[in-house]
C-alpha cells in the first residue's frame, strides 16, 4: 500500500483561495458587467475573480506528489478565543458603557489569551492601561469619546 | 541653486520646535517597538495613524517616518545584543552582529550599525532630494494607462521580492485587489461585496485590514508558543570603533548605501531585500569570506547601510508618482489622504512645506538616532526584559482605540477581528500579508486608471502597449514574472530567503 505523498498545507491554501474566488465571482452576479469599452461595476471584479480561481486551482493542484516540507505547527486556540472578541467587544460597548469601563474590559479579555496571566496581574494591568490611556487619549489628545456612557449613568 | 533653496526651506520647516517634538516623539517610539519583537513597524504606524489626525499634515507624516526608520535602529539593536532582529530587515544584521557581541565586541557591533545607517541615511536623504523633483517631471506626464501599467509593475515586483510561492503571492495580490473593491463604485454608484451592510459602504477601513493582518495575527502567532526570552545583558563596554575598525567598515558601508538606496527604490521588499543583497556583495568581495558568520564586521557595516538606505529611497515612489513602495509607505498614503493631500507628483508643486519637510526631517531624525541611541543602549536592553503577556494586552488596547477612532464605526472593530484571522490563517498557509496588503490599497486606482484608459481609448486594449512609457513598463513586468518562474532563478531565490530567514 503506498500513499502518495501531498502537501496539506497548500492543499487547504488552494481550497481557501478557490472558495474566496467563488464567493466574490458568486457576489459579481448582480453587478452589471458592462463592455470593455465601458466597464460596468462588475467587469474588473469578474476578471479578478476567474484569477483568483485559477491561481488557486494551481496551488491545489500543485500540492500533490510533493511532501509538506515545514509542518502546520501548533494553533494559538487560546488566543484566537480571546484575541478576536476584544476589539469585538469594545466596538459593542464603547459607546454604551463609555470609553473608560469598555477599554478597561477589553483590556482584561485580552489579558487571558495568554497562560501566563494569572487574573490579580491581569486586573493591575487592565487598570493601569485605562488609566493611561483615558489621560493620553481622551485628556492629552481630546478625541471625542464619552468617558462614561448610558449604561452606566448613575 | 534650487536644491539648495529648498532643502533651506525643508530645514526651516522641520527645525520648528513642534516638528522636532514629534520627530524625536516617532523616532523614539520607533526604536521601542523596533527593540520589542512580536510588534513590527506596520502595525505601529497603522495603530497610531488616526491619533496623528489632530496634528498638522506635516507634523504627523515627519513623527510617521520618523516612526518607520526609528524602527530600523530598534530593530538592529535586539539582533546584535540577543540574536533576535526585531525588525525582518535587521535578520541580516543577527549572522554576524550577534557573534560579535558573543566575542566581546557588541559595543563596537552596536557603534558600526549606528554609524553605518547615520552615513547611509544621509546620502540617501540627499538622493531622495536630488531625484524626486525631475521624477515629478516624468509623472506629471502620465496618463491613466502609464499609471495602470506602473501600477501592474508594482504589484508584480511585490510578488518577486516576497518570501515563498510566487503562485501564492500573486494570489494574495488579487485577494487583495478584490478586497480593496469593498464598497461603493464610483462610477455607477452601485454597492458592491458589501452584503447589505450600509457601513461598508465607503469601504474597508484600510487602517483595520492592516492593523489586523500585520498586528493581530502577529500576536496569534507570538501566542503559539510562549516561552522565556533570553536576555543576554553583558557589560558593553569600548563603543566607539579603533581606527582600524572605521577604516575597514569604509568600503561595506559605501557599498550597502548604494546597493539599499536602488533596492529601495523596488515595490516590495525594499529595507529587507537591501540588507540581504549587500551582505552577500560583502561576502562575495571579502578577502577573508571565511569570517562571514564568525563576526565579520563587514557583514554589520554593509547590511545595517543597506537597510537604511533602502528605508529612505522608498520614500521616492511615494513622495513622486503616490505609489507604495511597502505596507509602510501604503499607510503613508493612507495618512496623507485623510490629511487632505492628494499623494503624486502635485505634493512637490502644490504643498512645497511638505515635501522638503518630510526630507529635511529624515536627515534631522537620523541624527537624533546616532546621538541618543548609543547612550540609551542599556536603556532599550532593559525594555527587553518586559515578558510578552504584558505587551501583548496593551498592544490590544491601541489597536482598539485607534482603529475605532478613525470613523467611530463599530463595523471596523469587527473587520479588525476578521481580518486577524485572516492574517493568522494566511500566515499559518505560509501566505504572504505584504502583496495583499499592496493589492488592498492599489485596487480601487488599478480599476479606476484601467476604465479610464478604456475610455480614453475608446474600448481598444492596445493602448496599454502603443504608448510607449506604458509598454516599456508592462514588458518589464513581464520579464520579472519569467525571471521568477524560471528554474535556475527559482532555486537562488529560494537560497536567498532561507538564508535570510535563518
Amino acid at each position: 500500500m503506498s500513499t502518495k505523498p501531498k502537501d496539506g498545507t497548500d492543499i487547504a491554501a488552494g481550497l481557501l483561495l478557490m472558495a474566496a474566488a467563488g464567493f466574490f465571482g458568486w457576489q459579481t452576479r448582480a453587478l452589471e458587467i458592462g463592455t470593455s469599452l465601458r466597464m460596468g461595476p462588475g467587469y474588473f471584479p469578474m476578471v479578478l475573480s476567474g484569477v483568483l480561481f485559477l491561481l488557486g486551482l494551481v496551488v491545489f493542484l500543485r500540492a500533490f506528489g510533493r511532501e509538506d516540507d515545514e509542518p502546520f505547527g501548533k494553533i494559538a486556540w487560546r488566543g484566537i478565543l480571546f484575541i478576536l472578541p476584544a476589539p469585538i467587544f469594545f466596538g459593542l460597548t464603547v459607546r454604551g458603557l463609555g470609553f473608560v469601563p469598555a477599554l478597561f474590559l477589553t483590556s482584561f479579555i485580552a489579558a487571558q489569551a495568554s497562560v501566563r496571566m494569572r487574573p490579580v496581574p491581569a486586573l493591575i494591568l487592565a487598570l493601569a492601561v485605562t488609566i493611561l490611556s483615558t489621560l493620553i487619549f481622551s485628556y492629552g489628545l481630546g478625541l471625542p469619546f464619552r468617558r462614561f456612557g448610558p449604561w452606566v449613568q448613575f | 541653486m534650487d536644491l539648495i533653496s529648498n532643502l533651506a526651506l525643508g530645514f526651516s520647516v522641520a527645525s520648528s520646535f513642534a516638528n522636532l517634538a514629534f520627530c524625536l516623539i516617532g523616532v523614539l517610539l520607533g526604536t521601542l517597538i523596533g527593540v520589542l519583537p512580536g510588534i513590527g513597524a506596520t502595525a505601529t504606524i497603522a495603530m497610531l495613524l488616526p491619533i496623528t489626525f489632530q496634528l498638522e499634515p506635516v507634523s504627523s507624516l515627519i513623527m510617521l517616518a520618523g516612526i518607520y526608520y526609528g524602527a530600523q535602529y530598534g530593530g538592529s539593536t535586539t539582533a546584535i545584543l540577543i540574536n533576535m532582529p526585531g525588525e525582518s530587515s535587521s535578520a541580516v544584521t543577527a549572522i554576524d552582529g550577534y557573534q560579535m557581541a558573543r566575542k566581546g565586541r557588541a559595543g563596537t557591533a552596536l557603534a558600526v550599525a549606528a554609524l553605518g545607517s547615520f552615513f547611509a541615511g544621509t546620502v540617501s536623504t540627499f538622493l531622495v532630494a536630488i531625484f524626486a523633483p525631475p521624477l515629478t517631471e516624468v509623472a506629471l506626464k502620465f496618463g491613466a494607462a502609464e499609471y495602470f501599467s506602473l501600477m501592474v509593475m508594482g504589484l508584480v515586483m511585490s510578488v518577486a521580492l516576497a518570501h515563498g510561492s510566487v503562485v501564492k503571492a500573486l494570489a494574495m495580490v488579487v485577494l487583495g485587489l478584490l478586497l480593496g473593491l469593498v464598497g461603493t463604485d464610483i462610477y455607477t454608484g452601485a454597492p458592491r461585496f458589501t452584503m447589505g451592510i450600509t457601513q461598508y459602504a465607503d469601504g474597508l477601513n484600510f487602517v483595520a485590514v492592516a492593523v489586523g493582518v500585520f498586528g493581530i495575527a502577529e500576536i496569534l502567532r507570538n501566542l503559539e508558543d510562549e516561552h522565556d526570552r533570553e536576555v543576554m545583558t553583558k557589560n558593553i563596554t569600548r563603543l566607539f570603533p579603533t581606527r582600524q575598525e572605521l577604516k575597514q567598515m569604509i568600503g561595506p558601508v559605501l557599498r550597502g548605501t548604494g546597493v539599499g538606496s536602488v533596492l529601495g527604490i523596488l515595490p516590495g521588499g525594499g529595507a529587507i531585500l537591501a540588507s540581504f543583497a549587500s551582505y552577500t556583495v560583502e561576502k562575495k568581495l571579502s578577502a577573508h569570506p571565511e569570517e562571514f558568520g564568525q563576526g565579520a564586521l563587514a557583514g554589520v557595516a554593509g547590511p545595517e547601510s543597506a537597510n537604511n538606505a533602502g528605508a529612505q529611497t522608498s520614500f521616492i515612489p511615494l513622495l513622486t508618482l503616490g505609489i507604495p513602495a511597502n505596507p509602510v509607505m501604503a499607510l503613508m498614503i493612507g495618512a496623507m489622504i485623510i490629511q487632505g493631500i492628494v499623494p503624486g507628483p502635485n505634493v512637490v508643486s502644490e504643498q512645497p512645506r511638505l515635501f522638503w519637510g518630510i526630507i529635511a526631517s529624515m536627515w534631522i531624525g537620523n541624527l537624533m538616532l546616532v546621538v541618543l541611541n548609543l547612550p540609551l543602549i542599556g536603556l532599550w536592553v532593559r525594555l527587553l526584559t518586559v515578558p510578552y503577556y504584558v505587551l501583548f494586552p496593551i498592544i490590544m488596547a491601541m489597536c482598539s482605540i485607534g482603529v475605532y477612532s478613525v470613523a467611530s464605526n463599530t463595523y471596523d472593530l469587527f473587520a479588525v477581528a476578521f481580518f486577524g484571522l485572516l492574517g493568522y490563517v494566511m500566515s499559518k498557509l505560509r501566505c504572504e500579508p505584504a502583496p495583499l496588503l499592496l493589492g488592498f490599497v492599489l485596487g480601487p486606482l488599478l480599476e479606476e486608471n484601467l476604465r479610464r484608459a478604456m475610455i480614453l481609448s475608446r474600448g481598444d486594449p492596445t493602448t496599454f502597449l502603443t504608448r510607449p512609457i506604458s509598454a516599456t513598463l508592462l514588458l518589464l513586468s513581464l520579464g520579472v514574472l519569467i525571471l521568477v518562474f524560471m528554474p535556475q532563478i527559482r532555486k537562488r531565490r529560494d537560497e536567498v530567503f532561507t538564508e535570510s530567514d535563518a
